[in-house]
């Protein structure tokens, strides 16, 4: 495989975490190589939620090293995160539904004029976001959205979806982390997301998608991170495994086949 | 797709049953009735109704009242006794549409017209110091607000039913229950009183304070509309969560907007001396909640995220036309009352209906 040759964009070594007596995090690892899409499954409790949480800077883990491009970082909020480049679409979505398209976009990382009236009277520059936009969401295949201005709680699920993904796509500049993303949509709107990721891949992003969707999983992944009592236990290619045997690891039924290759990078 | 139990091929069932359900989708978004469009047009441009309401009070009362209501000099009348209730109502919109609610706007207006005047006419303090520390009284009593708000997180209503009680026991404790006379004012702090002093535009008389309130409405549009604070005051009280998934500091909002509402609410003070003339703690005894009802009347929700200073000021407006109106056609006063109740259940009731647009 060509991954091989490839350093990961991020990493974690040995991640512990725990809560109280429940260990979370059980010495974990995870690699993400560029411009893939990275599956991660696991059983509900298996502590892959909490994984991507500490990838997220949502959780600070009790020990163990996260690793960006081979250096390592310490985040402590998700601002950190973003800040280095790291975007996550939340599964309940983050958006505020009585502010427009644009003004979601751009919630939180506003810009503001040129100039005196920029720096002085903080003003606005409305033209620009709303342009801006419309490119963002035009470059992921979302330009059925016609209205900029339009209040986000009159989009579809499948719409609001597209537009926190092209926010993640358009401020995310190493790493996208979508959580459960189709979990809420229909067959027609997931399908659109599925293809909204395969987009921002051939845009060189990679993304690390939880789900415990596996037809979707094994659709769109290039590697698959199995999670089961607070470790990974395998990452296999979905090429190689079925769906039940991937589940058959994921739960125990199954030895996991030895991880070789993955972890020497 | 009732015979569930006829088919036993279960793939093949899924797949027929999938495409009806997608024309379905679809089929319901192509039919719009027309309430329904209404619906979207009235959640696009909310203001709508209360400017309405306001063309439509001022039109009922010309035919019941005649010109004597329409009369330059009686509409401005209406605006002097708006600007107060007007500008508190700013203070309350900023509060509202965080999700919160203030129940002490009218105690803070109070005491930062007590200090303001007692500083000056008392203990001899120049208008120059006792008017800012009239401003910062107020501010301090919005941050302390903020303060609980934020810090130990209770619930706008409950923090602010509680500094109401205590503001106001403060406004008794430091006027000693005592009103400082026109006269007494005018003499040593007369800039106090100019916020009343009226320009003559014909018939009409506008005063100053009339002029503060619009201008602080103005102000305070710019920053909502035109700049990031605005729009994360709004995030916030729309979505606290979402708001601050992206990052916004939504304590540090909550609390910049608190103290700014005590700011505006003693500038509400400095008209408040400006109208009476005299400085006094009895005054403004049903500001606290004639504010709520502008804001609400003018279309901003309750619940947060949605609302404007345009709408509160039409709502301020349509309280002072009901109102004056009324009395004109020669109405007992608590048919004044019986209608703004009625305008007010009416309005939460039309944004209700307004918010379901989100399915």
């Amino acid at each position: 495989m060509s991954a091989e040759a490839e350093r990961p964009i991020l990493q974690a070594r040995n991640i512990v975490k725990r809560f109280g007596r429940v260990t979370a995090l059980d010495h974990a690892d995870f690699d993400l190589l560029p411009n893939e899409i990275l599956g991660v499954i696991g059983d509900n409790g298996a502590g892959k939620s909490t994984l991507i949480k500490v990838l997220a800077g949502a959780i600070i883990p009790d020990s163990g090293q996260v690793l960006l491009d081979g250096k390592p970082v310490h985040f402590r909020t998700p601002l950190d995160a973003r800040a280095a480049g790291i975007e996550t679409v939340y599964q309940d979505l983050a958006l505020a539904p009585a502010l427009t398209i644009a003004d979601n976009l751009f919630l939180g990382r506003e810009v503001r004029k040129g100039g005196p009236l920029g720096q002085w009277l903080r003003l606005l520059d409305r033209s620009a976001m709303q342009k801006q936009a419309r490119e963002h969401l035009s470059a992921l295949g979302l330009a059925t959205i016609q209205n900029i201005k339009q209040q986000v709680e009159t989009l579809s699920g499948g719409q609001r979806q597209g537009v926190a993904v092209a926010r993640a796509a358009a401020f995310g500049s190493r790493v996208i982390i979508m959580d459960e993303p189709t979990a809420a949509l229909g067959v027609k709107e997931s399908r659109r997301v599925l293809e909204l990721m395969l987009e921002i891949k051939r845009r060189g992003l990679p993304i690390i998608l939880i789900s415990h969707n596996m037809p979707h999983v094994f659709e769109v992944a290039d590697r698959i991170h199995i999670h089961r009592l607070g470790r990974r236990i395998a990452v296999v290619n979905p090429r190689d495994y079925s769906m039940s045997d991937a589940v058959a690891i994921m739960t125990g039924a199954m030895e996991p086949p030895p991880m070789t290759e993955q972890q020497a990078a | 797709m009732t015979s569930t139990n006829a088919t036993h091929g279960g793939g093949a069932d899924y797949e027929r049953v999938l495409p009806g359900r997608d024309d379905a989708v679809v089929f319901e978004e192509e039919k719009q009735s027309p309430l329904r469009r209404i619906q979207q047009f009235l959640h696009a441009y909310p203001t709508t109704i209360p400017f309405i309401v306001l063309l439509a009070g001022i039109v009922v009362f010309y035919l019941l009242v005649g010109s004597r209501f329409i009369a330059p000099f009686n509409l401005s009348l209406v605006l002097q006794q708006v600007t107060i209730i007007g500008t508190l109502g700013i203070a309350q919109t900023l509060i509202i549409l965080t999700a919160g609610i203030d129940l002490s706007v009218g105690a803070i207006m109070l005491l930062s017209s007590i200090v303001m005047g007692r500083l000056a006419v008392k203990s001899g303090v120049p208008v120059e110091l006792s008017f800012p520390l009239g401003l910062m009284a107020g501010m301090a009593c919005g941050y302390v607000n903020g303060l609980l708000v934020t810090r130990l997180k209770l619930p706008p209503f409950i923090v602010t039913l509680g500094t109401w009680s205590i503001f106001g026991a403060l406004v008794l404790f430091y006027s000693r229950s005592e009103t400082l006379r026109q006269q007494d004012v005018e003499a040593v702090a007369a800039f106090l009183q100019w916020t009343g002093t009226a320009i003559p535009i014909g018939a009409a008389r506008l005063t100053y304070g009339s002029i503060l309130m619009i201008l602080v409405a103005g102000l305070i549009w710019y920053v909502l509309n035109r700049t990031a604070f605005g729009r994360h005051i709004y995030a916030t009280g729309d979505d606290p969560d979402a708001a601050r998934l992206a990052g916004i500091n939504t304590k540090r909002t909550l609390l910049a907007v608190y103290t700014i509402a005590g700011l505006i609410c003693a500038i509400g003070g400095w008209v408040l001396i400006g109208r009476i003339g005299a400085v006094s703690p009895l005054s403004g005894q049903t500001a606290n909640l004639d504010s709520i009802t502008a804001v609400v009347i003018g279309g901003t929700s309750l619940f947060g995220g949605r609302g404007s200073i345009v709408g509160t000021l039409i709502g301020a407006l349509i309280v002072g036309v009901f109102r004056n109106g009324l009395a004109l056609a020669g109405l007992d006063a608590l048919w004044q009352e019986f209608t703004v109740g009625v305008l007010i259940i009416v309005a939460v009731a039309i944004d209700q209906w307004i918010r379901r647009i989100a399915v």
